[in-house]
């Protein structure tokens, strides 16, 4: 198009110009934010001296002489640093939000589905948890669980013992402990063998599938060759996988793996109270998918569990995925509630114990809040660049 | 926005952020005509409101014995409930004028915290409570056991140090909060709980079974609790100082809440001075000359408060120990006035 009005426009003072004016005006912001963020940085560093607080990261470096209850590195508290202490806890809150978002996408998809069950009971019962875990505070439901969990279980003199050396009470699980010994590594490396036979199996018979309709069953086969060649390689090196196993001593029971009673709280917490929110959003992705969808589906022969499988889900996830990845976040910053019932998390450890003892308010509440911001940054790029792979390709 | 507001805008912003700690706490308190003071709210004996939001304790005496000495009434006090995690900051951001709250002095929180240590109101120390069927005689044996602690504390760090010290093993459970802390407990996740004595007489008694528990004999660490101010503010620092002083030299001089107006005629020139019959010490304080007769009219001497909160007259039935006057074996002393 041509423009018409340029030969006439008179000149433009660049004040009145609104190109000039929108950079004018966005200088102008950033100047202003800018200054804001210098008045109360030095504002700080300003009441901080004269209050004689300390600042900086020297504390890094110093021991930091407490006990934490689970280490998933090496963590003592006569060797190990309150840095030390930062990556336990960052660990800890990892394994938490870890195993939390398995456990509620599973159950999450699980309820989700069985909201749009046919079956009347199915769907009510649904129907009835997520309204009556959604509108529970987390906080109250983490207390319940822990009080739950705590008060069922036995206590450390009634311990239940279970077969093969396993032991549950209100302290916790006990499992036997593996001790890889020298030989060990012939049965990973037999597993890895397994491993890649296995894959090789499977796509060789989808691909069979592909060809002439007909899937060979290789089903037993897999199974045998991930069972059996390890458990030969373990043989043949001469059975050299130890087991620790857990002991009861006068106060507790020593040795093996100990699973926390706060853990699996925890996690009962977690996982039930975000699955509520993860199925609603799995039903409505499932209801996004029109109906003629299924109908075609039915149509061309298809099971209702095939169509599901392979015609509606693929198509919900589009519209499943955005709010999961909120759900995601929000797991993950809710497992800091863990200071509530005792878990040692990133936040009771670091933000609790490390902040009281240095009195680095400034620095640790800064530190956590990076910590944070990069998890669910981490956590959300996944999931978009998930997202971006099963959206709808358009042509 | 038209960018003039925001300028204005922005410049009021930077107003208010500079315009913090300028008078002294005194004057501050003074206008506002109420005492913010950080206490407990979850310590019997020591700090905590009841059904009707009246607050009680030791600690929470002190307040009213300021507020006493500042306002001549004892009421006008806000308690903010403070966690052992919150407490620092609060007092440090100036949310409150003065932090009861037992609170151990230690040399880093006179320096690192930028506070100070107003005095030792109570000489405690750390001990541990366990079941009886454990049939313990010694916290030496407690080598291996649980032990469920509250965060935030020097607790956790003296803990830690005993076990060392003793070559023994230690699983710890911490929670932020005493409650919590004390319902794993209660609920057998931990062999003991430990926390400053004083404190484990007072939770023993929120127990389901308070007589299947005891304290056991040992007491870990010193905990000189006192009450703190922010650092740089010296003539605050001496009015919260001397206000404990007075109520231990009330109590040496046999003052006490019933007979404070007829001591005031007392020919003793010590109570003369403290009282206020003679010579201007209180006004010395920015203070009033009767301030020491308004304290231990409201709260009475320290050992009526101790009684009153924490000792024989109160359901702890803890015994002076360590807190009894100098005169009588403890280490509660006061420097005169004069």
């Amino acid at each position: 198009m041509k423009r018409v009005s340029e030969p006439a426009s008179p000149r433009v003072s660049p004040l009145y110009n609104p190109k000039y004016r929108s950079i004018a005006y966005q200088l102008a912001l950033s100047a202003l934010v800018v200054l804001l963020a210098y008045e109360v940085v030095s504002n700080a560093i300003e009441n901080l001296a004269r209050a004689k607080i300390a600042t900086g990261f020297g504390f890094w470096n110093v021991t930091a002489g407490f006990d934490i209850s689970q280490t998933l590195i090496e963590y003592s508290a006569q060797g190990s640093t309150y840095g030390r202490a930062f990556w336990v806890g960052l660990l800890n809150t990892l394994l938490v939000a870890g195993i939390g978002i398995a456990l509620a996408t599973l159950l999450g998809f699980v309820v989700g589905v069985a909201q749009l069950s046919r079956n009347w009971i199915i769907s009510r019962l649904a129907g009835g948890y997520i309204e009556i875990i959604r509108n529970i505070p987390l906080l109250l439901q983490l207390l319940f669980w822990y009080n739950a969990v705590l008060k069922t279980l036995p206590e450390m003199h009634h311990s239940l013992m279970l077969r093969g050396g396993i032991y549950l009470n209100n302290r916790g699980l006990f499992l036997p402990k593996p001790i890889f010994e020298a030989g060990s590594g012939f049965v990973f490396e037999a597993l890895i063998a397994a491993l890649i036979a296995a894959i090789a199996l499977y796509i060789f018979s989808v691909r069979r599938q592909k060809k002439n309709g007909k899937r060979p069953p290789m089903m037993a086969a897999i199974f045998a060759l991930l069972m059996g060649f390890p458990v030969l390689a373990f043989l043949v090196a001469g059975m050299s996988i130890g087991f620790e196993f857990p002991e009861s001593g006068r106060f507790n029971i020593h040795g093996g793996i100990e699973i926390l009673p706060e853990l699996v709280a925890l996690l009962f917490g977690l996982s039930i109270y975000t699955a509520a929110f993860i199925a609603e959003a799995v039903r409505a992705g499932i209801n996004a998918v029109l109906k003629g969808q299924t109908e075609a589906a039915y149509a061309l022969g298809l099971r209702p569990g095939a169509t599901l499988r392979l015609i509606v889900i693929p198509q919900a996830m589009r519209v499943i995925v955005p709010p999961l990845t909120n759900q995601y976040l929000n797991l993950t910053k809710n497992s800091s509630l863990a200071v509530a019932i005792g878990y040692p998390d990133f936040v009771q450890i670091f933000t609790g114990t490390v902040l009281n003892q240095t009195g680095q308010a400034i620095e640790v509440v800064a530190l956590t809040m990076a910590v944070y911001l990069t998890i669910s940054l981490v956590t959300s790029s996944l999931l978009n660049w998930y997202n971006a792979r099963i959206a709808l390709v358009e042509r | 926005m038209k960018p003039i507001f925001t300028v204005l805008g922005a410049a009021a912003l930077a107003g208010l952020f500079s315009a913090a700690s300028a008078a002294g706490t005194l004057e501050t308190v003074k206008s506002r005509s109420i005492l913010n003071c950080g206490a407990n709210g979850q310590l019997p004996g020591f700090g905590l409101p009841d059904a009707q939001g009246k607050w009680t304790g030791f600690d929470v005496d002190y307040c009213r014995a300021i507020a006493a000495a500042l306002f001549n009434d004892s009421t006008k006090v806000k308690f903010v409930a403070l966690t052992a995690k919150d407490r620092f900051t609060a007092l440090q951001s100036g949310d409150v004028d003065v932090l009861v709250r037992n609170t151990t002095w230690t040399s880093s929180r006179d320096t690192q915290l930028g506070l100070s240590a107003a005095g030792v109101n109570y000489y405690d120390g750390q001990g541990f409570l366990t079941r009886k069927s454990l049939k313990l005689n010694s916290a030496l044996e407690l080598n291996d056991a649980a032990i469920c602690v509250q965060q935030g504390t020097t607790t956790e760090l003296n803990l830690t140090d005993y076990f060392r010290a003793h070559r023994m093993r230690l699983k710890t459970v911490t929670f932020a909060a005493l409650d919590e802390a004390l319902s794993a407990y209660d609920s057998g996740r931990c062999d003991a709980f430990t926390s400053d004595a004083s404190q484990l007489y007072s939770v023993r008694l929120k127990l389901s079974k308070a007589d299947d528990h005891m304290v056991l004999p040992e007491i870990i660490s010193k905990e000189p609790l006192s009450p703190f101010v922010r650092h740089g503010d010296d003539q605050w620092y001496d009015i919260v100082k001397w206000v404990h002083f007075a109520l231990v030299n009330a109590e040496e001089y046999g003052i006490t809440k019933a007979n404070v107006d007829e001591q005031t005629k007392s020919p003793n020139p010590e109570i003369k001075r403290l009282l206020g019959s003679e010579g201007n010490f209180g006004e010395q304080f920015g203070l009033t000359k009767d301030w020491v007769v308004r304290i231990v009219k409201h709260v009475g001497n320290y050992g009526e408060v101790f009684e009153r909160n924490v000792g024989q007259n109160s359901p702890l039935k803890i015994t002076r120990g360590l807190n009894a006057l100098w005169t009588k074996g403890g280490l509660q002393y006061a420097p005169p006035i004069r």
